[in-house]
C-alpha cells in the first residue's frame, strides 16, 4: 500500500520529525537547513530585498513543472524584480492529509533542482498537516531574501516618458500549460509552463547598466494587469505594438479557441522591463544571450499623456485600451 | 458570438475526430458534419465541427482582397 | 491556407480601408448583430479607420447579454437541488441574476462546473452516476445543434443523468421584432458569421426585402467586418439591398443541413423572453415531447422566486441599439466590469464590457 502522509505528521512528534529529516532537510541539504534550529541566523550587509509568496495551483502538477518548481520560481523571481541577488528561502507545506509520500518526494526533489539553478538555499521550514478537504492537496508558502547591490534602485514608480518597454519572451505559456490539465477543458499540447528563476537574467542586465527603471514579472493578471500597475504608480501611459509581441501559435490557438486573451494570461519565467530609450539596444542583446531571454524583444514605449493608461496599436494601426484583469479568466464561447 | 476557430481533421474514429489548431489537439464531434474527411479543415465550435471550410472560397476571398489593395495603391 | 493569419493581413486592411473612404459618400448607420463582432470591432479599433460617413452600432447579438433574469433565476434555482451538478460554459458564470449569480452559489457550496463543450458535460454524468448534470443550455442557432447533438448522444449511450435547461434564443425572429420597433433606423447590416454557417443567408433574405435593408454576413477576423463593410457600403452607393455573403470559405446560401435536421429533431420554436426587447414569438427554443425527458426544468422541482430588475440598468436599450454605453447612468461610475449590474457589463461581448475594456472614449 501507497505511503500516505497522515495528520500524525504535522502534529510536532516523532512522525514529524521522521518527515522533516527524511523528507526535506536529506534532500534539500544546506548547513543552516541541517542545524534545525527554530530560526536561520546569518549575516548580511547591504540594502535587503524581503518578499513572501503563498502556492495553491491545482493541479500541483503540469506540464513543464510542479509545484515546488514554481514556489522556488516565484520568490526568487520577486527578489530579482527588485535588482537583487537571491540568498535564502523559507518553505512552509500545509498538506492534506492522505497526500501520497511519492508526490511529496517528487515535488521536493523538484525544489531542490531549482534552487540548485538558482543558487539559493532553503534554510528554514514549516509542516503542518490538514483534514481532507481544508487544502487542495497542497498550500506552499515561501518567504525570500536577497541582497541589492549598491547603485541599483528599481521601483514600479520610475519609468519616465521616452523609456522603452522590453518583454523578455512569448506571453501565456504557463496559464494555458496548466488549464490544459483541466476539467472540462481537455485539449492536449506540446506547451510547457514557463516557470524559471530570473536571477542571472536580471544579474547580466545590471551588468549592463544598473540604470534599469522598473522590472515586474507578469503572472497572475499576465502582462496587460503588469503594464496597468506600472503605469499607475508611475503616472505614465505605456504604448504598446500587438504585432511586436511574442506569442506561440500554440497560446494564440489554445487563446482563441477558449475565448481567452494572451495578454491577460499568467507567465513564470517572463519579465517586463522599463529602460532608458539610450540603453534599449544594449539591454535587448545581452536578455538574448540568456537562455530565458532568447525571444526578448522591445514591444512598446512610455509617454506622458494619459497617465494610468496601456494604449495598444492593433494591427490595423488603430488604438485600443488595454485594461487591467477583472477576477477570473474564464473561457468563453460567444 | 459564437467563437469557432478553424482545425485541421488529423484521425477519425466513429463522429469522432482528433483535430489539430496551430499545434494543440482536441477531440472534436463530428455530429454535425458527418462528410468531413481527414485533411479537411473545419471551423470547430465549443468541440463541435459546425461547418467544412471551403479551400477554394478562402483563397478566391484573399486574391479579391489583393486586387483591391492593388487598386488602391495605384488610385494614390 | 490556414485560415486565420491570411485574414488578419495588415496590407489588405489598408487596400479596404483606403476602398471603403473613395466609395462611402452617403451617411449610413450599420448595426452588427452579433457580440463577436461587436468584440472583433473593438479590439482592432476598426470604428477609428471607418470614414466619419458611417456610424456603427451595436445589436442584441450576445446570447448571454439577453438571457433574462427569470431564466438565470431558474439556473440558480437548480444549482440548489441536491446532487445536481450545473454544468456552463464560462460566460455566463458571472452574470447577476436577481439575487445572485453563479459565482456566488458556486462560493456557497453548490457544485457549478465550467465547461467548453457538451462532450465535456456528458462526461462528467458518466463519471458520476449518482448525480444528476444539468447543462446550462445558452447559445444562439450556432449553439443550439450542438446541445442537439448531446442529447442524442445521451440517448445512445444511456445516460439517463443528463439534462438540459434550454434557454437558446434564435436571430432572425428579433431582428425583425426590432425593425418593426423603428426605433433605430438601420441603413445596412452586418450579419452574424457562425449562425449563418448552420443556418445559411436565406433566413436574412426578409430584411433585404421588406425593409429594404442591405445585409452582409461577415466573418470574425477584423479583415472580414472591413470587407463587410465595403460590401454594404457598395450596395448603398448603388442604391442595392440584398443579402451578400462575405464569409464565402464559412457560410453557404443553404447552411449546414445535418445541423438544421438535429436541431429541428431535438428542438421546437416557442415564445422567449429578451433582456430589454419583451418577449418575442418563435425566437427561444423548447425540447420537444419526445426529449422531454432531458428537459431540466420538468425533472425538478424548482422555485426560482420572484425577478427582479436592477434600477437603473439600461442595458435593454443597448441591445437595440438605442443606446450606446455612455448613455447609461450607471456606466463605469456604479457599473464596471468589477462589479458589474447589467449582463452587457458581464459577458465580454456586451456592448458595455467592449466599450469599456478597450475604450469607447477612444472612438473604437
Amino acid at each position: 500500500m501507497e505511503d500516505k502522509i497522515l495528520l500524525a505528521h504535522g502534529s510536532g512528534g516523532k512522525l514529524a520529525h521522521e518527515l522533516v529529516e527524511r523528507s526535506f532537510v536529506k534532500p534539500l541539504a544546506n548547513p543552516l537547513l541541517a542545524k534545525l534550529d527554530d530560526s536561520a541566523v546569518f549575516d548580511f550587509s547591504g540594502r535587503l530585498a524581503f518578499t513572501t509568496d503563498s502556492y495553491v495551483v491545482s493541479p500541483i502538477f503540469f506540464p513543464g513543472g510542479d509545484i515546488g518548481k514554481l514556489a522556488v520560481c516565484g520568490t526568487v523571481n520577486d527578489l530579482a524584480m527588485s535588482g537583487a541577488r537571491p540568498l535564502y528561502l523559507s518553505l512552509s507545506f500545509i498538506i492534506e492529509e492522505g497526500l501520497p509520500q511519492s508526490e511529496l518526494n517528487q515535488i521536493v526533489n523538484s525544489i531542490q533542482k531549482a534552487a540548485r539553478e538558482a543558487r539559493v538555499e532553503i534554510v528554514t521550514g514549516d509542516t503542518k498537516v490538514v483534514h481532507r478537504g481544508s487544502a487542495d492537496k497542497l498550500f506552499v508558502n515561501t518567504a525570500g531574501v536577497g541582497i541589492i547591490p549598491e547603485g541599483v534602485d528599481i521601483s514600479g514608480d520610475k519609468a519616465r516618458p521616452g523609456d522603452r518597454v522590453i518583454l523578455s519572451g512569448t506571453i501565456g505559456d504557463h496559464g494555458i500549460a496548466v488549464l490544459s490539465q483541466r476539467e472540462g477543458l481537455s485539449f492536449s499540447t506540446r506547451l510547457e509552463s514557463d516557470c524559471a528563476s530570473l536571477g542571472d537574467l536580471v544579474a547580466e542586465m545590471l551588468n549592463v547598466s544598473p540604470n534599469i527603471h522598473c522590472l515586474r514579472d507578469p503572472t497572475r493578471g499576465g502582462l496587460a494587469t503588469s503594464l496597468n500597475e506600472l503605469a499607475k504608480q508611475s503616472k505614465v501611459s505605456i504604448r504598446v505594438e500587438e504585432e511586436k509581441i511574442p506569442v506561440r501559435e500554440e497560446v494564440m490557438a489554445a487563446c482563441e479557441m477558449l475565448g481567452l486573451d494572451p495578454l491577460y494570461v499568467a507567465n513564470e519565467g517572463k519579465l517586463v522591463a522599463i529602460v532608458p530609450a539610450e540603453d534599449a539596444d544594449k539591454f535587448l542583446t545581452a536578455m538574448r544571450e540568456n537562455n530565458y531571454g532568447k525571444g526578448a524583444a522591445i514591444i512598446g514605449e512610455v509617454r506622458a499623456e494619459n497617465p494610468g493608461r496601456v494604449v495598444m496599436e492593433t494591427c490595423l494601426g488603430a488604438s485600443r485600451i488595454v485594461d487591467m484583469l477583472v477576477g477570473d479568466l474564464l473561457p468563453r464561447i460567444c | 458570438m459564437c467563437l469557432a476557430i478553424p482545425a485541421l481533421i488529423k484521425s477519425i474514429e466513429d463522429r469522432e475526430a482528433e483535430a489539430e489548431m496551430g499545434g494543440i489537439t482536441r477531440r472534436i464531434s463530428l455530429w454535425l458534419t458527418p462528410g468531413a474527411k481527414i485533411g479537411d479543415y473545419v471551423l470547430v465550435h465549443t468541440g463541435y465541427a459546425i461547418n467544412i471550410l471551403d479551400q477554394k472560397e478562402a483563397e478566391e476571398t484573399l486574391s479579391l482582397l489583393e486586387q483591391i489593395t492593388r487598386l488602391a495603391e495605384e488610385a494614390g | 491556407m490556414k485560415f486565420v493569419s491570411e485574414f488578419r493581413r495588415s496590407e489588405l486592411a489598408d487596400g479596404l480601408i483606403s476602398q471603403i473612404h473613395r466609395q462611402s459618400k452617403t451617411p449610413a448607420r450599420f448595426m452588427e448583430f452579433c457580440g463577436g463582432h461587436t468584440v472583433t470591432i473593438f479590439r482592432y479599433g476598426i470604428r477609428q479607420v471607418l470614414p466619419p460617413t458611417i456610424n456603427m452600432v451595436s445589436g442584441p447579438g450576445c446570447p448571454i447579454c439577453v438571457t433574462a433574469n427569470a431564466d438565470l433565476d431558474k439556473a440558480l434555482a437548480l444549482s440548489q437541488v441536491p446532487d445536481v451538478i450545473i454544468a456552463t460554459f464560462g460566460d455566463m458564470l458571472k452574470v447577476p441574476g436577481s439575487r445572485s449569480s453563479l459565482q456566488q452559489v458556486k462560493a456557497d457550496g453548490a457544485d457549478v462546473r465550467t465547461v467548453y463543450s457538451t462532450m465535456d458535460a456528458l462526461k462528467i454524468a458518466e463519471d458520476n452516476p449518482t448525480k444528476s448534470v444539468v447543462f446550462l443550455g445558452i447559445g444562439f442557432e450556432t449553439t443550439a445543434p450542438t446541445i442537439a447533438a448531446s442529447i442524442l448522444q445521451a440517448e445512445e449511450r444511456e445516460i439517463r443523468n443528463y439534462y438540459v435547461l434550454s434557454l437558446h434564443k434564435l436571430c432572425p425572429p428579433v431582428l425583425r421584432a426590432i425593425l418593426d420597433s423603428g426605433e433605430v433606423k438601420l441603413h445596412g447590416l452586418i450579419c452574424p458569421g457562425h449562425v449563418s454557417a448552420i443556418i445559411g443567408s436565406h433566413p436574412w433574405d426578409f430584411i433585404a426585402r421588406d425593409y429594404g435593408i442591405p445585409c452582409v454576413v461577415c466573418g470574425f477576423e477584423p479583415l472580414d467586418i472591413l470587407q463587410g463593410v465595403d460590401m454594404l457600403v457598395a450596395q448603398i452607393e448603388n442604391g442595392e439591398s440584398r443579402v451578400e455573403i462575405a464569409y464565402r470559405r464559412g457560410v453557404c446560401p443553404e447552411g449546414n443541413q445535418q445541423a438544421l435536421k438535429l436541431m429541428a429533431q431535438v428542438f421546437e420554436p416557442c415564445p422567449a423572453h429578451w433582456r430589454g426587447i419583451g418577449e418575442v414569438p418563435d425566437s427561444g427554443l423548447k425540447l420537444r415531447r419526445r426529449y422531454q425527458h432531458f428537459d431540466a426544468e420538468l425533472a425538478f422541482n424548482i422555485n426560482p422566486g420572484p425577478t427582479y430588475e436592477h434600477v437603473g440598468c439600461v442595458c435593454g436599450d443597448i441591445l437595440r441599439g438605442v443606446k450606446t454605453p455612455a448613455d447609461c447612468p450607471l456606466f463605469g461610475k456604479v457599473c464596471t466590469p468589477q462589479y458589474p449590474v447589467g449582463p452587457c457589463m458581464v459577458s465580454s461581448e456586451g456592448s458595455c464590457s467592449a466599450y469599456y475594456s478597450y475604450g469607447g472614449g477612444l472612438g473604437g
